[in-house]
């Protein structure tokens, strides 16, 4: 899933200081369970934004809703009757939920509540680890299902490198040197001949380099 | 090859070639465009090294460019050694800088990954690696040998470089390094220089395997050593230089000079490797790192017995 991080609430603050009147927006899709930006969250910061703004002697209204999902346009188009009853409309979801609110709805200001990090799971109780960088090529299989890609801090196809120590990135005690484990699990199961062999340079046209993006699957296109 | 048998018809590819010891010095470029403290830099290793390593923006600190100071170097007649890291271009930048370094008259050249930005003066910077060591030093090799672009279109004029790459005999894990030393000739490496080795009884060991798997006949192995300045600085290395051992015994050997003897201390152990790894079976030479230090390179080099360096 997406995971995001909330953004600091002075920026917040900032970004809704001439509102009197906003629509704090959540996203019941991975912002939810990587909990950043659902029900939960909207309720917190809302009434955080409320008691702020009360002591500023500037009050600020505060409505809640929380969608079933902002990338969806079916579901964006459930604030068609209200969008416009606010001065600006605080989205909790990920980076795409302010842009899809903003295509449904160009004449409302919307504004991101938190910043989207990274594509990946939680490795216990409120942690999460990056485990996918999009490159729309998937070599996971050529490393035992780890994706230097994403998990090396050089992104290097043939590590690790000179400044792997203790099984730890040389960027952080607190990144593990995926290399180092790649090269472990090779060298346990007898495959080391895997890591003999040098791959090409890849080709980066499928990641984000190539320009944004698009998925069709023809069949569903009507 | 060429019509010479030669690869590049480098100094230093002549040197080794030749069956000399080879003894390679370094130089980091100035932060600036100050051209004199460049050449003051370089002009201690005139003579007294076949190859000067010239660093390109190393630990990710801004620096004036490698291939310029490089070309500084040509133009004084001193022989450089390119190095080149994959953090800060892409492949359309590294070949245009790769032919650009030939038509300046460069010959020699190191393959790196590059120390991560974050532990620069720009860790707000993007990293590139859309390459990396293993896929440059190929990549070197074939607008080399094949004279083609990494997409194989033709080179008009393909740039006859030394390859060279790095190799941490030291970084973990341990059993893993040797093969990736392997990989690194597989790919094309010339030759290697090696992280500064301050645990001799496990060099001996990564060397005893370089022989054995026969990598030594394949490529020229320059082993690297970096004076200790002093006990401090041991103790820094040892603790927060990533992929680096320094043995407790070498740090106390440093404190017990005494204060103002350290760096005759470090000066000593450094001479005493470098006659060990020219009598160690498989090192084809020596690759001084003396960081900051370039003023010190004339003594080291004289007490190391190194000199007069072969004219070949």
């Amino acid at each position: 899933m997406i995971i995001a991080d909330r953004k600091p609430l002075e920026e917040i603050q900032e970004m809704v200081e001439n509102c009197e009147k906003i629509l704090l927006l959540g996203c019941k899709g991975c912002v939810t369970v990587c909990n950043v930006g659902g029900l939960k969250e909207v309720q917190v910061l809302a009434s955080t934004l409320r008691i702020a703004r009360k002591k500023e002697g500037h009050p600020l209204d505060v409505e809640e809703k929380v969608l079933e999902r902002q990338c969806d346009p079916e579901y964006v188009e459930q604030l068609r009757d209200s969008y416009d009853q606010y001065d600006a409309v605080l989205s909790m979801a990920c980076g795409v939920g302010p842009q899809f609110l903003s295509e449904a709805y160009p004449d409302q200001r919307f504004f991101p509540a938190v910043n989207t990090k990274f594509m990946g799971g939680a490795v216990q109780h409120g942690i999460w680890e990056e485990r996918c960088a999009g490159c729309g090529t998937c070599v996971i299989h050529f490393y035992d299902g780890m994706c230097p890609i994403a998990r090396c801090s050089k992104s290097l196809l043939h590590g690790p490198c000179g400044g792997s120590a203790d099984g730890k990135c040389e960027v952080s005690r607190d990144i593990e040197c995926i290399w180092d484990k790649i090269v472990r699990k090779k060298m346990e199961q007898n495959r080391l001949e895997d890591l003999r062999i040098l791959r090409a340079a890849k080709d980066w046209r499928t990641a984000r380099d190539g320009g944004p993006r698009r998925s069709i699957r023809e069949e569903l296109v009507k | 090859m060429s019509e010479n048998g030669y690869k590049a018809g480098s100094n230093l590819e002549k040197v080794l070639k030749a069956g000399h010891f080879a003894f390679t010095g370094e130089c980091g470029p100035p932060k600036g465009a100050n051209v004199e403290h460049l050449r003051e830099k370089f002009e201690y290793l005139r003579d007294k090294v076949d190859a000067i390593n010239v660093t390109d923006n190393q630990t990710a600190v801004v620096r004036m460019s490698s291939k310029a100071a490089s070309a500084l170097m040509v133009q004084a007649g001193l022989e450089p050694n390119f190095q080149m890291v994959c953090r800060d271009r892409n492949r359309l930048a590294m070949m245009a800088d790769i032919l650009g370094a030939y038509a300046l008259g460069i010959r020699n050249m190191l393959c790196l990954s590059g120390d991560h930005q974050h532990f620069g003066n720009h860790p707000q910077a993007k990293n590139v690696y859309d390459i990396d060591s293993m896929q440059l030093i190929a990549m070197v090799k074939k607008m080399r040998d094949e004279g083609k672009f990494l997409n194989d279109e033709p080179i008009d004029v393909p740039p006859k470089i030394f390859i060279g790459a790095a190799c941490n005999p030291f970084a973990d894990p341990v059993e893993y390094r040797i093969y990736r030393l392997a990989n690194k000739i597989d790919a094309g490496a010339d030759f290697i220089q090696t992280q500064c080795i301050y645990n001799m009884e496990r060099f001996r060991n990564f060397m005893k395997r370089a022989v054995d798997m026969g990598l030594t006949e394949r490529a020229y192995i320059l082993a690297g050593v970096t004076p200790m300045k002093s006990a401090r600085m041991a103790k820094y290395m040892a603790k927060n230089v990533p992929g680096m051992d320094v043995p407790e015994e070498l740090i106390k050997r440093l404190e017990g000079a005494g204060k103002g003897k350290m760096a005759e201390e470090g000066i000593k152990f450094a001479i005493e490797q470098i006659q060990e790894f020219k009598e160690m079976e498989g090192v084809a030479g020596v690759h001084l790192m003396a960081i900051e230090w370039e003023h010190r390179v004339p003594e080291i080099a004289e007490r190391a017995d190194v000199l007069p360096r072969p004219q070949v």
